[in-house]
């Protein structure tokens, strides 16, 4: 089966700046994929190379099986939601959603139909008459959605689409951008530096850093076994462990990460475990978060809220279920 | 601006706004009333009588049609140079990084800091140098250099002002460069070029000193006003044409700043 987006060895320089280093990637048709990782990682730069705003220094670049490299971004059969929406101000709603259609010499009273198909589409019907600047955020992020969408791209591409709005209107968003994919059956491709958005949404999920990635893979795989410490440390903030802790446990020396909820904490200093000491409490609602000191090694434990939670300062003994310490493929 | 909404202003101060305006105004008001004076020979206060004859005289003497004539032309010209410059210039500027853009950014504004008698006898020793005679030409080309800024500097604002995002999703959607230029980018920017273009139209037609020197035997408006003072006769038409001058600038500048003023709304960016 052709890849909906396939990457071979694809590279974008910015004079001595790699922002995407040789990067190989292979999106299924259909799929709900995410690049996740730190401003700076290079997965913009990935977004911004499908949609064409980006050449690559080196590397090619397939869209459904069609090379990319040279084709503008009006002639790519994909679209962007934007970041800031980039909603065009001058336009009302409609002939914004329209605009695709317009430019392409579709006839006025059917593009407008379309559009208003889009609008119900994302929940907006009626809304076609008013102006960008009278919407909220979320509204306008979902004008900026019908107007990607009306053109049936094959791949739309989402940058940090729920990244303006708050926490409640994000998690709304989040459900309704997931059952759209599914009921539209569109290669959604989106870029998020929010671990939890990109592992609640996507199918499957690529981590970035530095250009390059450090691992591809479905969310559970990407959470709980991650690859690097840099994957361990960002999705989720694993604690990392070095090689020799690690070998009293496992017998092996190499890199190991552990899950915070994967800690128990245990009171007094002594016990089969690790000694260590209650440095600070973080109260989350749900969960409690400690930050405990091992004889040096920082980790952080999460407990279910209602737990006994010891004194900050006190002694604590750590256990854990070996199969749950995960040894990572960096070398030691 | 909204005096209204804080506690009112002290009668001192009151005083000294209302001398302020009336130093920066009378003298414009009386070049009005000497417009309507019988007297022709020499500027009498009081007018000893008033009369509208110098309309009608104003309307019949060929040379005032002339002047007027060229500095209208060399006006919509230069403005019409700076707006294709100027835009394409500010539109480099804002929307692309490259090697020397804050040099070129502040080379284009020089020539308005500069004062005109610099830009003046610049051109006028680059024209002879290249052997270029004085002509309607050199006269548009001179005016063009200060034209320029004023579109830019509108322009360049208002790219500044607009979502960047903007112009990708207009490509991302499909349309191509021309496209659009034509449905996003101009509506965008409209208004900034209508003041600019506005504002350079009327710094062209009353521009004296870069005029005297790259202008040949053809005299535009305000040259022809500096002559008509030396003459002894008909005095009265130069304040005339002064009415003039002072309806057809302001008129444009007023609406400029007005157009300026609303753009605030439109080139909000869609955030």
């Amino acid at each position: 089966m052709t890849s909906a987006v396939s990457f071979q060895k694809v590279s974008r320089h910015f004079g001595s700046v790699r922002a995407v280093d040789a990067v190989d990637l292979d999106i299924e048709p259909g799929e709900f994929f995410a690049m996740l990782g730190p401003s700076g990682s290079g997965k913009t730069t990935c977004l911004r190379l499908i949609a064409g705003f980006e050449q690559p220094t080196a590397g090619s670049i397939s869209i459904f099986g069609e090379r990319a490299e040279g084709v503008p971004p009006y002639r790519r059969n994909v679209n962007t939601v934007f970041q800031d929406y980039a909603l065009f101000p001058h336009l009302n709603v409609l002939d914004n959603v329209a605009y695709g259609l317009m430019v392409k010499g579709v006839g006025k009273p059917e593009r407008q139909k379309a559009a208003e198909e889009a609008l119900s589409l994302v929940r907006l019907p009626g809304y076609g008459a008013r102006r960008p600047g009278q919407l909220s955020g979320g509204q306008r992020q979902r004008v900026a959605l019908a107007r990607a969408l009306v053109n049936q791209p094959k791949v739309l591409l989402l940058d940090e689409p729920l990244g303006a709005l708050d926490l409640k209107l994000r998690e709304n968003m989040q459900d309704e951008l997931k059952s759209l994919q599914k009921a539209l059956g569109i290669t959604f491709v989106f870029v998020t530096h929010d671990q939890g958005e990109a592992l609640s949404m996507a199918d499957r999920v690529a981590v970035f850093n530095d250009g390059k990635i450090m691992q591809i893979g479905t969310p559970e795989d990407i959470y709980q076994r991650p690859r690097t410490r840099f994957v361990a440390d960002f999705v989720g903030s694993s604690n990392v462990l070095p090689p020799d802790f690690v070998q009293r446990y496992s017998g092996q020396h190499r890199w190991g990460s552990l899950r915070p909820e994967s800690i128990r904490v245990g009171r007094g200093a002594k016990g089969d475990g690790v000694a260590a000491r209650l440095v600070s409490t973080n109260y989350l609602g749900a969960t409690t978060r400690l930050a405990l000191d091992a004889d040096g090694l920082r980790l952080h434990a999460i407990v279910p809220a209602g737990t006994a939670v010891p004194e900050e300062g006190e002694a604590v003994v750590l256990t854990f279920n070996r199969e749950h310490l995960h040894l990572m493929d960096e070398p030691a | 601006m909204r005096s209204d909404r804080g506690p009112s202003a002290p009668l001192r101060l009151k005083i000294a706004a209302a001398c302020g305006l009336l130093f920066l105004h009378l003298p414009i008001l009386l070049i009005f009333v000497y417009a309507f004076t019988t007297e022709e020979k020499s500027f009498v206060w009081p007018p000893p009588g008033l009369t509208t004859q110098w309309f009608a005289v104003t309307w019949n003497r060929p040379d005032v049609w002339e002047a007027l004539s060229l500095s209208v032309r060399v006006a919509a010209i230069s403005t019409a140079i700076a707006l294709v410059l100027g835009t394409l210039c500010a539109a480099a500027v804002s929307q692309t990084r490259f090697f020397g853009r804050e040099t070129i950014s502040l080379l284009v504004i020089l020539p308005i800091a500069l004062p005109g008698i610099i830009t003046g006898i610049a051109l006028r020793s680059a024209f002879s140098l290249a052997d270029i005679p004085f002509s309607f030409w050199t006269i548009v080309l001179g005016h063009a250099t200060f034209c320029v800024v004023v579109v830019y500097n509108n322009a360049v604002a208002r790219f500044r002002r607009t979502s960047g995002s903007m112009i990708e999703a207009s490509m991302d959607l499909g349309a191509d460069g021309f496209q659009t230029f034509r449905h996003v980018v101009l509506p965008n920017i409209a208004t900034a070029l209508l003041a600019g273009g506005m504002l350079a139209f009327a710094l062209s037609f009353d521009e004296v000193i870069v005029t005297t020197f790259t202008a040949g035997q053809q005299q535009t408006v305000p040259i022809w006003m500096l002559e008509e003072l030396i003459r002894p006769r008909q005095r009265p038409v130069t304040n005339v044409v002064a009415m003039v001058v002072v309806l057809v600038t302001l008129l444009p500048i007023l609406l400029a700043y007005y157009l300026t003023r609303d753009g605030d709304q439109i080139a909000g960016s869609g955030k």
